[in-house]
């Protein structure tokens, strides 16, 4: 069977990021179709918390995340109640001493970006959240900080594409990239002009070389009596110390559900590539949070699982053109942060695929910055 | 974490586990018994291990007494981390089993199906309700409709009029015509007319119908009367209880987690009841629904060979022949008719624990899109319940088994070793 269809955009992969970018440039006008093998939200996007955080690792990473959540404050209003998207805020928790001073560098960088938060004391921290444990030394709160739902948030941007005529087709694997086209599992043939790769951690399996690691997580959510929390709550060292190297880390980092259920993260690993649930990481993440929040004691847990990051060298994603191949496009590699910079990552690339207004700098995004090693492989 | 050894462990405390159980010891093995519930007997057996009136629960649980077998009861698995490791939940806290071989014994469940009602209060499944009328739950005096499909429900309604209840009807969705052919195919094993003559002499002036089902539970804040079909034939009936049922379907999550290959929703094993894993093997209804003799032969067959005494179980292997006629003869005259899936509204809920009505999920594509889209099979009861409606409803094939296999206090994922363990079961 070999039948040719053409649009302007071929999307492949229906994550969260995939589906932003269909219904974004769905809305430009451009006839889309979206490939996804699978279900839409079901892979990176399912496994994820939902936490929607600006991070400000950097400057490239609070710019895009800043503006990602200014993005999806604004589309709240028109999301489904399903997508349970929620402002309950951020609550970064300092241990010591050094970790407040760290609130404070953090307070001042946020600051920098337009986003406003509060230094908690030892005191305001506890009446925050008294589930907490008793000798942590306060914490920043930024109430701007939101949590979603992803599935659902993936599959409704997918219908806002749908309903402005982008094609949605789900169940049918990309084959192969060619020339201006993709051959499809069912034999078929799709060309496009620009085809945007966004299938995370399959971006190597389409495109040899693709600088992209699976970097897996591990995920617990306990049934609904469970101690109350109000915020999002991650410890301060969670990027600093607990995250920051390429070895397995494990950090604390709780999200209440609307359900009263607490979802409990998080972990971080290369060396193992199977979906496996590891009971060392898994009891790793479970003392660690009972550090934090004592009560969990009691606690029992529904349901346990993993799921894996796509992971550039330099921990930022790929956007923009792909120097190997003109007419591809790279919107993946965005570690634990695909969720939150979803709708940034589509307008970005939304801007330099249409030459509009960058909303910010794409150049630490390029996919050209991995030159020597894409000019290897292509 | 309490620890223990064992070299064979048996899950499940039904007839099954206890024929396994008792077999491995025979065969020179030292076995491990574990159950959830509070004493042996499953659930067909549930009450006989203090009261045996059955002459084969009896013989088997005096069986089980007079044996070295260790029995551990109120146990729950919960989480099965490494081969030939499984870690249980129970009111001691979390206990962690190493052995070297394991018979999977885990029974059945009754397959609910949504229909506008069935979640009213006083709608039960009709194996369900026969449990909480044995363990005391009040039936005398009561109306109760019996439905669904299958000889379970005569099995039902037999003990739930012995315990004064009034059974209004038994309503079975199969046709006179297979359940003719299902009754003169019974004449080949002799004591399985015996059975249901003894069922039919107990029900004797009740209304039982064929080719009928009950389309609507009815009542303001419990069921009131239900809505009978039959053919064109609408009937309402007052009651105050219905029992609802649409037969079995084996228990296959701890099969799944252990990566036990599944045929036709059962778990696939050999001869020697051995399964696709190495080490595992499977006894009873999670092989595919056969009913008791099935499962004390295939235990018998399948402790014998956990021992590595295959060969003692050489009678045993011709019964099991005749036993799986039976099972085939079950599957093939109580099919679900297709109506059947017709019954649930748009709002009907499908998912109880997540609260996930049948047209969100009638939406979706596949088991997995309506996990993620609608949270469906995602609650407490992970699937245990929607999970068999699902397969008959849409044909979705079951999620992959996540630990734990049922809530589990956060204590059952600590790996250290408490001091005075590990210690071998004596």
């Amino acid at each position: 069977m070999s039948t040719v269809a053409s649009v302007d955009v071929l999307i492949v992969g229906g994550g969260i990021v995939g589906c932003a970018i269909a219904e974004r440039l769905a809305r430009a006008g451009l006839s889309v179709c979206l490939v996804e093998r699978d279900v839409l939200g079901g892979a990176a996007t399912a496994a994820s918390m939902g936490h929607l955080v600006v991070l400000d690792d950097d400057a490239a990473e609070l710019a895009l995340s800043a503006y990602s959540c200014a993005r999806w404050q604004a589309l709240a209003p028109s999301l489904p109640a399903t997508a349970e998207y929620r402002r309950n805020g951020t609550l970064w928790i300092a241990r010591n001493v050094e970790e407040m001073a760290e609130a404070q560098r953090k307070q001042w960088r946020l600051a920098q970006a337009g986003i406003d938060s509060e230094l908690l004391t030892a005191a305001a921290l506890a009446e925050q959240e008294p589930a907490l444990a008793a000798g942590l030394a306060g914490g920043l709160r930024v109430a701007s900080d939101g949590m979603l739902y992803p599935p659902v948030a993936a599959a409704w941007l997918a219908r806002q594409a749908a309903a402005q005529g982008a094609q949605i087709r789900c169940g049918v694997g990309v084959r192969n990239l060619v020339e201006g086209a993709v051959l499809l599992d069912d034999g078929s043939e799709l060309r496009a002009p620009h085809i945007i790769v966004a299938n995370g951690c399959a971006a190597p399996e389409l495109l040899y070389g693709a600088p992209i690691r699976k970097r897996k997580g591990h995920l617990l959510i306990t049934t609904r009596s469970a101690p109350r929390v109000r915020h999002q709550l991650v410890e301060l060292g969670y990027m600093q110390s607990a995250h920051g190297g390429d070895g397995e880390s494990v950090a604390f980092n709780v999200q209440p559900r609307p359900s009263g259920q607490l979802l409990l993260g998080s972990t971080r690993q290369f060396d193992d590539v199977s979906s496996t649930v590891t009971p060392r990481l898994i009891q790793r993440l479970i003392l660690r949070a009972q550090e934090f929040l004592p009560g969990l004691a009691t606690a029992t847990a529904l349901r346990a699982w993993t799921g894996f990051r796509p992971t550039t060298p330099d921990h930022r994603p790929l956007i923009g053109p792909w120097p190997a191949r003109a007419g591809v496009w790279l919107a993946c590699g965005h570690e634990g942060l695909g969720v939150t910079t979803a709708l940034g990552t589509a307008d970005l690339l939304a801007a330099q695929l249409l030459g509009l207004e960058l909303p910010f700098d794409a150049r630490p995004f390029a996919p050209a910055r991995f030159a020597a090693q894409v000019s290897h492989a292509a | 974490m309490r620890e223990l050894r064992s070299e064979v462990l048996v899950l499940g405390a039904g007839p099954a586990g206890i024929a396994a159980a008792v077999s491995a010891e025979r065969a020179g093995a030292r076995a491990l018994l574990v159950d959830m519930q509070a004493e042996p007997g499953g659930q067909i057996w549930r009450g006989q291990w203090n009261k045996a009136t059955d002459s084969t629960a009896r013989r088997w649980l005096s069986a089980l007494r007079a044996s070295p077998v260790e029995g551990r009861y109120g146990l729950r698995l919960v989480d099965v981390p490494a081969p030939g490791e499984f870690v249980f939940d129970g009111a001691d806290g979390p206990l962690r089993v190493h052995c070297e071989r394991a018979v999977i014994a885990a029974g059945a469940r009754e397959r609910l199906l949504p229909f506008p009602g069935w979640t009213l209060p006083g709608v039960f499944g009709a194996g369900g309700l026969q449990v909480l009328a044995k363990n005391g739950w009040p039936v005398a005096g009561k109306r109760i409709v019996v439905a669904g499909s299958g000889p379970l429900l005569l099995a039902a309604a037999a003990s739930l009029r012995s315990l004064g209840a009034q059974i209004v009807l038994i309503a079975e969705q199969s046709g006179w015509r297979d359940l003719a052919a299902f009754g003169s195919g019974l004449l080949g094993t002799p004591h399985k007319v015996v059975q249901a003559a003894g069922l039919w002499r107990k029900l004797i002036g009740v209304p039982y119908r064929t080719g009928s089902w009950v389309t609507q539970a009815l009542g303001d804040n419990e069921v009131r009367s239900v809505i009978v079909r039959r053919g064109r034939q609408i009937v309402q009936l007052d009651c105050d209880a219905l029992a609802v049922g649409y037969g079995l379907v084996p228990n296959t999550e701890i099969a799944r987690a252990l990566g036990c290959e599944l045929r036709d929703g059962a778990v696939w094993v050999d001869m020697h009841q051995h399964t696709s894993v190495p080490g595992v093997y499977c006894a009873g209804e999670g092989t595919g629904i056969g009913g008791i003799d099935q499962a004390l032969v295939q235990g018998e067959i399948a402790g014998c060979a956990a021992a590595g005494r295959a060969e003692l179980a050489a009678t045993a292997q011709r019964r099991r022949r005749g036993s799986e006629r039976f099972a085939a003869h079950l599957r093939r005259h109580f099919g679900l008719r297709a109506e059947l899936r017709s019954l649930a509204q748009d709002d009907t809920v499908l998912c109880r624990c997540e609260n996930v009505a049948f047209g969100a999920a009638k939406a979706c594509s596949s088991m997995r899109d309506a996990r993620l889209q609608t949270r469906l099979g995602m609650g407490h009861c992970q699937a245990r319940v929607c999970g068999a409606a699902c397969e008959f409803l849409f044909g979705w094939g079951a999620a992959t088994p996540r630990p734990p296999l049922a809530p589990a206090g956060l204590s059952c994922f600590n790996l250290s070793t408490s001091a005075e363990n590990p210690q071998e079961p004596t």
